[in-house]
This record gives structure tokens, C-alpha cells and sequence, in this order.
């Protein structure tokens, strides 16, 4: 196995991009990130994206974005793993490079699905619950995670508005990200009024529907040096699986894989949750948020909520979370949202996060979760010193 | 959903058949045929008694295609005496009656309309219990 670092980055802006196409937002961000690496060819390329069979009858996304980027030629899957997509997709960029099976490799995560009907988005997005159990009774994605908030409420005595500090947080770091969707303040008095969208999920405990591509482009470590001004080596790249019905879970307030994900992804880099200087977390709601920091071993069952009460989640708390936005804020365009969280972390650990900055960052953490916590992959980057 | 797919969930649907373990006496519902307790093959039926209490309850007003015509409705998680959970709409009860522990029972509703050519889709949902319990 060899080291692998990510050496260069590039991203859309998050939001409902009406007059681009799903190809033209991945080449955007292909260009973008090989032109921060200074390649013009690579060996292969992952795309991580859920939805585009079921929004833009589109498939196949492997060689059309390699074709469309100018890369006619090379190897090019899609990868899916619902809400996890553009992780899963990392993931396999990365075994491929660590492997040696490949040298240059670019990950694109791409979504683009603001040209569908309501109902369509969410009947698609329910694809990620389990189809037979959940979804045919009528689930929405958004009702799953409402009946997880509000069982989690009711065990440890929470109520709706103590959630408020995650929707606060987000769109504070949101204002300074220029890609970001959603660049305004939300307050605490903002979200008690926010409209009720599925009790007690409402608008402001969710991530918006949108458009959005976000690429990294991956070398061996040791050639790293050599190719990029500030490469980040990817210490840790793990998977961890669970069911995908919430009603099949022993206790459904544990994210089982995230679990899973994180204690394999701390031994791979040797470190423990103390060492974690940001934490890019999957607040696709704010639920997960709470449910993620518990599962990461950042706060005991039924505290993860307690942390961004106490304000420890922001740029200069124990742990800043959403440093660029998250989902919330930034935006959930959903296959590339895990390619965002590791750019994000990139930008903090490369020092350029601007007003967001994460005081001497050495080791960022991202996790991507797909479905209600049924595929959780985590990625630990780490700052090469020179 | 497509009429074969409903068709094989039969036993499921309107009956709430699902299965036993022989080695741990785990009882299952969805069927997996492996045991999710100690992963021995489970493929003994076993017809829940569709009485439970309500774990968790939330209230759909922005439904999936295909489930329009019900909006706004309630659904839930129902664990059931038995031991597992079920994800399912609620009915005959109105949202701001449903409580987290109240008791509830299975019954046989219309899940899916079908629109002008579909299917209609029936299946479980549960009431407030109202049944004798024997």
C-alpha cells in the first residue's frame, strides 16, 4: 500500500444552477481541481453521484464526464452509494492510487437536482431508505430523520429549538464561502419561526435540495512533494455499513456504521477524537449532526447535542463542525457532498480558509453518510509537513 | 411499485408474517431468512399479533410521487410486542392525538392509490388499539 495525498481541488458554487447541465457542472469542477494539481491527464476517473438515472435520465456518468473533461480514454466508473456517493467514489480513487493500479487519479462528485419536480426529488430520494419497508409506506427521506429527532428528543428530554445552535453555526461559516448556497445568518429566533416541514423537522434542521459538482485530484504521497506546493495526505479512508431501514437497527439512536467508520479510520492514522482539529459531519438534518458527533466519539449517547449547546462546535470551539457551511448551509447537492466535505477540510488544513479558519489545523476529518446511516465513509487528511 | 413486487410481499402486507429463528427464538419482521441475532438461517414463519406502542411518530405533508392523495398523513415507528420495529402510516387517528408508547394495532388500509392505471396497493397500517386483546 502506498501513501496517497490529494493534490489539487475544485468546486461549483452550491445552488440551483437553471442554466447548467449535470456534464457541464462536473467538467467545471474536473478543470477546477486538475488546474490547482497542474495535470493534464490523468489514469482514471471516479464520479460519485445518486441521483442522475432517477432526475436527469442519465446514467453512464463514468465515461461521459471523462469524455466531456477531455479525457477521452481513461478508466471511468460511476460510483453510488446514495447520500454517500461522492465518498464512496473518494474511497475508490483511493484504493486505487494506494494499490498502485493507478498514479493520477481525479474523484468528481456531481449532482444536479433542481430540474425535478418535488415529489420526483422526493420520491428519489427515498430510494436511499429501504424500498420494500420504508419508502413503500410512504417515507420520505425527511420523515425518517423526523422520527429519529423526535425519539431522540423524547429519550434525553431535548426540545426542538436546543437543535438551533447547528442551523446558527452552519450558516455563520456559510456567509464567508463563497461557494456556498445559502450566505445569510440564520438566529435562534429565526429557526423557532422556520416553517414546519416534517414534525419537528423544519426548514431550517434541513439541507436544501441543489446543484453542485466538488473534484479532488489524487497522487502517490511521494510523488506529491513534487507535483503540488501543499499536498494533504489522506491518513485514513474507511468504511463502515449498517441496515438500511432505520426499524432493523438494534437502537436506532446509534449510528452503528459511522461507529464503525470512525474507529476504523482512527486506527488507520493512530489518533483518537482528541486529535481531531475540524470535523466536516454529514448535517443533512440536524439529527445527524447530533447523532454523527456521538458516533465520531466526540460526545457520549445522547450529549452530541449538549456540544453545540455548550458552543464548542464553532471555528474556535473543542470541535468546529461545518466549518465552510456543511449541509446545511453550503448545500446538499447529494453525490457530491462528500467531495465537498474533503475540499473543504483541504482549504482548512492548506491554511486558506479565509475568515473560517480553523487556528493551526492539522488533522481534519470528513464523514460522509448515505442513506439514515446505512453506508458511512470517513476520510482523515493530514497537513505534509515540509 | 410494480404489481409482481406488491404481489411478493403478500404474507408481509396483510398478514404481518414474518419469521422465527429455531436456534435463538428471535422474532423477525421484515423477513431476512438470517438471523439478525446470532446469523443462524431464519426462515420459519411466524405471523406477528399486530399489537404494539408507537416509538416514534412524525406527520408527511411533502409526500413522495404517488402517495399525493394521502397528504398530509401520519407515520410512524410501532414496536411491536413482540420485539421489532415497523415503519408505517398511522390511521384513523388524527396527528395531534399520537403519543410516543400509545398503544396501537395493525390493520388493512389502501397504501397506494394507483392513479388512473396502477395498481391500488394495500397494506398494513396501524389504529389506536381498540381490539379486546384476548
Amino acid at each position: 500500500m502506498r501513501d496517497v495525498a490529494i493534490i489539487g481541488v475544485g468546486q461549483t458554487k452550491v445552488g440551483e444552477h437553471w442554466d447548467v447541465s449535470l456534464r457541464h457542472l462536473a467538467l467545471e469542477a474536473v478543470q477546477a481541481a486538475m488546474t490547482d494539481a497542474g495535470v493534464t491527464r490523468t489514469d482514471a476517473l471516479y464520479v460519485g453521484n445518486m441521483l442522475s438515472g432517477e432526475l436527469a435520465g442519465q446514467e453512464h456518468l463514468g465515461a461521459l464526464v471523462a469524455d466531456f473533461a477531455g479525457l477521452r480514454g481513461i478508466e471511468a466508473f460511476k460510483i453510488e452509494a446514495a447520500c454517500g456517493s461522492g465518498a464512496a467514489a473518494l474511497r475508490m480513487g483511493y484504493v486505487a492510487v494506494a494499490g498502485g493500479l493507478a498514479d493520477i487519479v481525479i474523484v468528481v462528485g456531481v449532482e444536479k437536482m433542481t430540474d425535478a419536480l418535488g415529489p420526483d426529488t422526493t420520491m428519489a430520494l427515498a430510494m436511499a431508505a429501504d424500498g420494500d419497508y420504508e419508502a413503500a409506506q410512504g417515507l420520505s427521506f425527511v420523515a425518517i430523520n423526523a422520527l429519529l429527532m423526535r425519539r431522540y428528543m423524547h429519550e434525553y428530554g431535548y426540545s426542538h429549538q436546543d437543535f438551533a445552535p447547528f442551523a446558527v453555526n452552519a450558516h455563520h461559516n456559510a456567509m464567508n464561502n463563497p461557494h456556498a448556497m445559502f450566505r445569510f445568518p440564520v438566529t435562534a429566533e429565526r429557526f423557532a419561526r422556520a416553517k414546519m416541514i416534517c414534525d419537528p423537522i423544519n426548514l431550517l434542521d434541513s439541507s436544501p435540495i441543489c446543484d453542485g459538482a466538488a473534484a479532488v485530484v489524487l497522487a502517490p504521497a511521494d510523488a506529491a512533494r513534487t507535483l503540488s506546493a501543499a499536498p494533504i495526505r489522506i491518513v485514513a479512508s474507511a468504511v463502515g455499513t449498517d441496515t438500511l431501514a432505520v426499524h432493523d437497527r438494534r437502537d436506532p439512536l446509534v449510528l452503528e456504521g459511522a461507529a464503525l467508520s470512525t474507529r476504523r479510520a482512527y486506527e488507520q492514522a493512530g489518533v483518537g477524537p482528541e486529535d481531531i482539529d475540524l470535523f466536516e459531519l454529514h448535517d443533512a438534518f440536524s439529527i445527524m449532526a447530533a447523532l454523527s458527533l456521538e458516533a465520531a466519539g466526540f460526545a457520549d449517547k445522547g450529549q452530541g447535542l449538549r456540544l453545540a449547546l455548550d458552543g464548542e462546535i464553532g471555528i474556535d470551539g473543542r470541535i468546529p463542525v461545518a466549518t465552510m457551511g456543511g449541509l446545511k448551509a453550503r448545500g446538499h447537492p447529494v453525490g457530491a457532498t462528500g467531495v465537498y466535505q474533503v475540499v473543504e477540510v483541504v482549504q482548512q488544513l492548506r491554511g486558506l480558509a479565509g475568515a473560517n479558519q480553523v487556528p493551526n489545523a492539522r488533522l481534519g476529518m470528513a464523514q460522509n453518510i448515505g442513506g439514515s446511516g446505512a453506508t458511512v465513509i470517513t476520510h482523515i487528511l493530514e497537513r505534509m509537513e515540509d | 411499485m410494480s404489481v409482481p413486487r406488491n404481489w411478493r410481499l403478500q404474507q408481509q402486507r396483510y398478514c404481518l408474517v414474518g419469521e422465527i429463528c429455531e436456534k435463538c427464538g428471535a422474532k423477525i419482521f421484515p423477513p431476512r431468512d438470517v438471523c439478525p441475532e446470532c446469523e443462524a438461517p431464519a426462515q420459519t414463519p411466524f405471523a406477528f399479533s399486530g399489537r404494539g406502542e408507537v416509538y416514534s411518530y412524525s406527520t408527511v405533508y411533502h409526500p413522495p410521487r404517488g402517495f399525493e392523495e394521502f397528504a398530509p398523513y401520519t407515520v410512524a415507528l410501532v414496536r411491536l410486542e413482540e420485539g421489532p420495529l415497523v415503519t408505517a402510516q398511522l390511521t384513523d387517528v388524527d396527528a395531534d392525538q399520537v403519543r410516543i408508547g400509545m398503544p396501537v394495532e395493525m390493520v388493512t388500509r389502501k397504501v397506494q392509490g394507483g392513479g388512473e392505471e396502477g395498481a391500488i396497493v394495500y397494506g398494513y397500517k396501524f389504529r389506536p388499539a381498540i381490539r379486546p386483546t384476548a
